[in-house]
């Protein structure tokens, strides 16, 4: 498991075999090993059953599990996520598959004032265990409805948890957790990393994640939990605070300047791994916040705003954030819009030489 | 009591979920024989001013004029010239070379992305024929045929495609999601169904305004699942609204069978008896019958009679876009075996048959069309591709959030120029 610094839960022992995977084969076998285990564990949304999804997270699942465990539903995402809400109601541990994160708004009703809050509002009588899968992100030429990043929506709504991985292994682990969460989960899929790391350069060929850090994943059942981020880079200079796409795009940029920076993959937005945000940044003293998703009450305000309240003594320059433009997601000049090394190095240009 | 028999429950039937399954797969043989297609000509015709009930019948028949010996039949034969005929017969074949001609260029890697209407060209073509040049088109994607019929300049179209310079969404947008209100045509979301309720806000601002503009909006069939086309009915009726609604039963949503979106239950157009509107269910691929039921909605809407749901039966004959294989989901065959035929087949063998077009006319005409496409293809190209740098510069990117330029959105647009020169400098 090079590159992961974070132990793998228990069971994962040394024994358990492991393989290479794309992201999408660990998504797909985190599915498969929980519809395995639990018979509560039910997959809907559009195109996801005997097709097994646009980007295949769901290939081969319905065949095996059957039709009852793994159906495509109607084109409604209000009605997606709502009979999820009943099926929670029930004792099920419903997945609902949102084919692009673009599409979750008709949704929305049924996350923030339904499933968010059964919990709060029937004192726990009633609960939401579900995980709200979705691919996000740009880089893929989808143009403003294929596209977006809408992770700040979902942060803001108590009741909530956020969660982006950025490699196969945390992709399987973090979603095995999700599942077995009893809250509701946004587990929002990069997919422009679905199938190789991605370091911010569009013109070089692609990557696959053959031979990639954190592309070995172990069979069967193991959990990457909740809420723990992961430190992808150990350093000293400065601390990058991302997740998904963005923790690689950070990483090529720090090797390619040879800055020593550690990097942080936040994995879990919310509840944030606060203690490992502020040990770091209380060593480097200075802090860069990278994410795609648009800047102006981004999740990067919410953690600038965290490291500024609590980590404010130890900062020697001011919390930079490097993000996607303030405008919707354009077709053509995508790579213009995208926070790609450029961006992502004059910000930590500045930081270095305060 | 109650709950003391449902500790009893081991003697109540065990409930099953139902998951509705298309009769045939990838390795069958396309099975269409469960369709009851009856013959042309035999579906009454009632008043557009008729209450909406006596429209009901409607709903679970289907309307067809063109019969399989190439003649028109019956009340609904809206009779049309020859001229008039040869028109559609043209705009149609001139869709089908355009799109033809836009799928082969993604494939060459002139742009990201392009979707067929193949076999659908009657439902849009068609359909504007019997609108009003005034009334707003509230379309899906598949609607390239309301931009031809209402003969938008292929160049445009190209532009858009390519996300070029001289495109004039400015590269912003998806190819094929135009907006084009010189020919009063909605901008088109990715989002579906959001243009429904639109359409019937439109109209309500006809009727406020006391104007005589009507709404049509269309949607595929899947889209009809989203809670969008239950409030666009419901306003449409509650307010009377001048709205034609046409739903595209392609039979197909990317993967999944119209059975995933309620087909097994009723019609599509049957859910205009629940909100209490006028149904009608046409065969797509009769283009004087689409061309007549839209005419009948028009003319009903435009005398305040109200709003009409129509359901064009059809078939997606290709798969649902450039980044979609439907080898994986439905027999290869279907698209072939679909006995409604082709769209323009059948006008054009009407036209053969009445001796108002011939095979050397036809050929003629598809040799020019190509011609069209091709040189409007070429003009295009011209303004740039997508991704060879002839695109509109990056200070565009931060027009058009608002009307005017917030600070926030000034500093982030000299970013977006200071990376453009490290990147390039010149
Ligand atoms: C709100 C929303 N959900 C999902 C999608 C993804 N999507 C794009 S097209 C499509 C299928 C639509 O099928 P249908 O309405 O039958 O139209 P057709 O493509 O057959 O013309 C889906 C699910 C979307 N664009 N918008």
């Amino acid at each position: 498991m090079a590159g992961l610094d974070t132990a793998p839960a228990a069971e994962a022992e040394s024994e358990v075999p492991e393989r290479e995977l794309t992201m999408i084969e660990a998504i797909n076998d985190a599915l498969d090993v929980m519809l395995a285990r639990d018979p509560d564990v039910v997959l809907l949304g559009e195109d996801i059953g005997y097709f097994g999804g646009v980007f295949r997270c769901t290939a081969g699942l319905q065949e095996k599990h059957g039709k009852t465990r793994v159906f495509d539903t109607p084109i409604s995402e209000n009605g997606i996520i709502g009979v999820a809400v009943g099926m929670g109601a029930y004792g099920l541990r419903p997945v609902p598959e949102i084919q692009f994160a673009d599409y979750i708004y008709p949704g929305l009703d049924q996350i923030v004032s339904e499933a968010a809050r059964l919990r709060y509002r029937s004192a726990a009588e009633y609960i939401a265990p579900m995980t709200i899968r979705s691919p996000f992100g740009g880089g893929i030429f989808g143009g403003q409805t294929h596209s977006q990043s809408p992770e700040a929506i979902f942060t803001h709504i108590c009741g909530l948890k956020t969660v982006v991985p950025s490699t196969p292994y945390d992709a399987k682990g973090l979603l095995i957790a999700a599942i077995e969460d009893n809250d509701p989960v946004i587990f929002f899929e990069p997919k422009r990393i679905y199938n190789g790391p991605f370091d911010g350069y569009y013109d070089r060929p692609t990557k696959s994640w053959k031979g990639q850090p954190g592309a070995m994943v172990p069979e069967g059942h193991y959990t990457v939990p909740l809420g723990k981020a992961r430190i992808a880079r150990a350093g000293e200079a400065l601390t990058v605070l991302a997740y998904g796409t963005m923790v690689h795009v950070a990483a090529g940029v720090a090797q390619e300047k040879g800055v020593d920076a550690e990097i942080i993959d936040l994995r879990t937005l919310l509840p944030l791994d606060i203690e490992t945000v502020e040990k770091s940044v209380q060593k480097t003293g200075k802090c860069l916040i990278v994410h795609e998703a648009t800047r102006t009450s981004g999740f990067g305000a919410e953690l600038s705003a965290l490291v500024t309240e609590r980590c404010f003594y130890h900062l020697e320059a001011p919390v930079e954030r490097v993000t996607g433009f303030d405008t919707p997601y354009p077709h053509s000049l995508e790579w213009s819009y995208f926070p790609g090394p450029i961006r992502v190095g004059e910000a930590m240009d500045r930081l270095l030489n305060e | 009591m109650a709950s003391e028999a449902a500790k009893e429950g081991a003697n109540r039937p065990r409930l099953s979920l139902h998951v509705p399954e298309p009769r045939s797969r990838p390795g069958d043989t396309a099975d269409f024989s469960y369709l009851d297609l009856p013959p042309a000509g035999a579906q009454p015709r009632p008043d557009e001013a008729c209450s909406a009930a006596a429209t009901y019948p409607l709903c679970n028949d289907l309307i067809r004029v063109l019969g399989e010996d190439n003649r028109t039949h019956g009340p609904w034969n809206p009779q049309l010239s020859p001229d008039a005929m040869r028109q559609i017969l043209r705009q149609m074949a001139l869709v089908r070379a355009f799109d033809n001609r836009m799928y082969r260029a993604q494939r060459q890697g002139k742009t990201s992305f392009y979707l067929k209407c193949t076999g659908e060209e009657a439902t849009s073509v068609a359909a504007t024929h019997a609108l009003d040049f005034e009334d707003m088109i509230f379309p899906s994607y598949r609607q390239q045929g309301c931009l031809i019929a209402r003969e938008y300049p292929l160049v445009e179209m190209i532009n858009q495609i390519f996300s070029n310079r001289a495109d004039r969404l400015m590269g912003r947008q998806l190819p094929i999601l135009y907006s084009a209100r010189a020919v009063n045509f909605f901008t088109i979301s990715g989002n579906l169904a959001t243009q429904l309720p639109q359409a019937t806000g439109f109209a309500m601002a006809s009727a406020i305004r006391g104007d005589c503009k009507l709404a049509a909006a269309w949607v595929g069939e899947g889209s009809t699942a989203e809670g969008d086309f239950h409030c666009a009915l419901t306003f449409a009726a509650v307010y009377n609204a001048p709205t034609i609604f046409n739903v595209v039963n392609n039979q197909w949503a990317i993967s999944s069978f119209s059975g995933i979106a309620g087909a097994e239950r009723a019609t599509f157009a049957a859910r205009a008896i629940g909100y209490g509107i006028a149904g009608l269910r046409v065969d797509g691929n009769d283009a004087l019958a689409v061309y007549a039921a839209e005419r009948w909605a028009a003319d009903r809407a435009r005398s305040n009679h109200g709003p009409t749901l129509i359901e064009f039966f059809t078939y997606r004959v290709e798969g649902h876009s450039t980044s979609d294989d439907p080898s994986v989901y439905r027999p290869a065959q279907e698209g072939k075996d679909w006995p409604l035929g082709d769209p323009i087949e059948r006008l054009r063998d009407h036209l053969f048959e009445i001796g108002e077009w011939s095979i050397e006319a036809h050929e003629a005409m598809d040799a020019e069309l190509d011609a069209q496409v091709r040189a409007a293809s070429r003009a295009a190209e011209a303004n740039g591709i997508l991704g060879h740098g002839l695109h509109q510069p990056d200070r565009t990117m931060f027009e058009d959030v608002f009307e005017t330029m917030p600070w926030h959105l000034k500093e982030q647009s000299e970013q977006a120029v200071r990376e453009r020169s490290v990147k390039w400098p010149d």
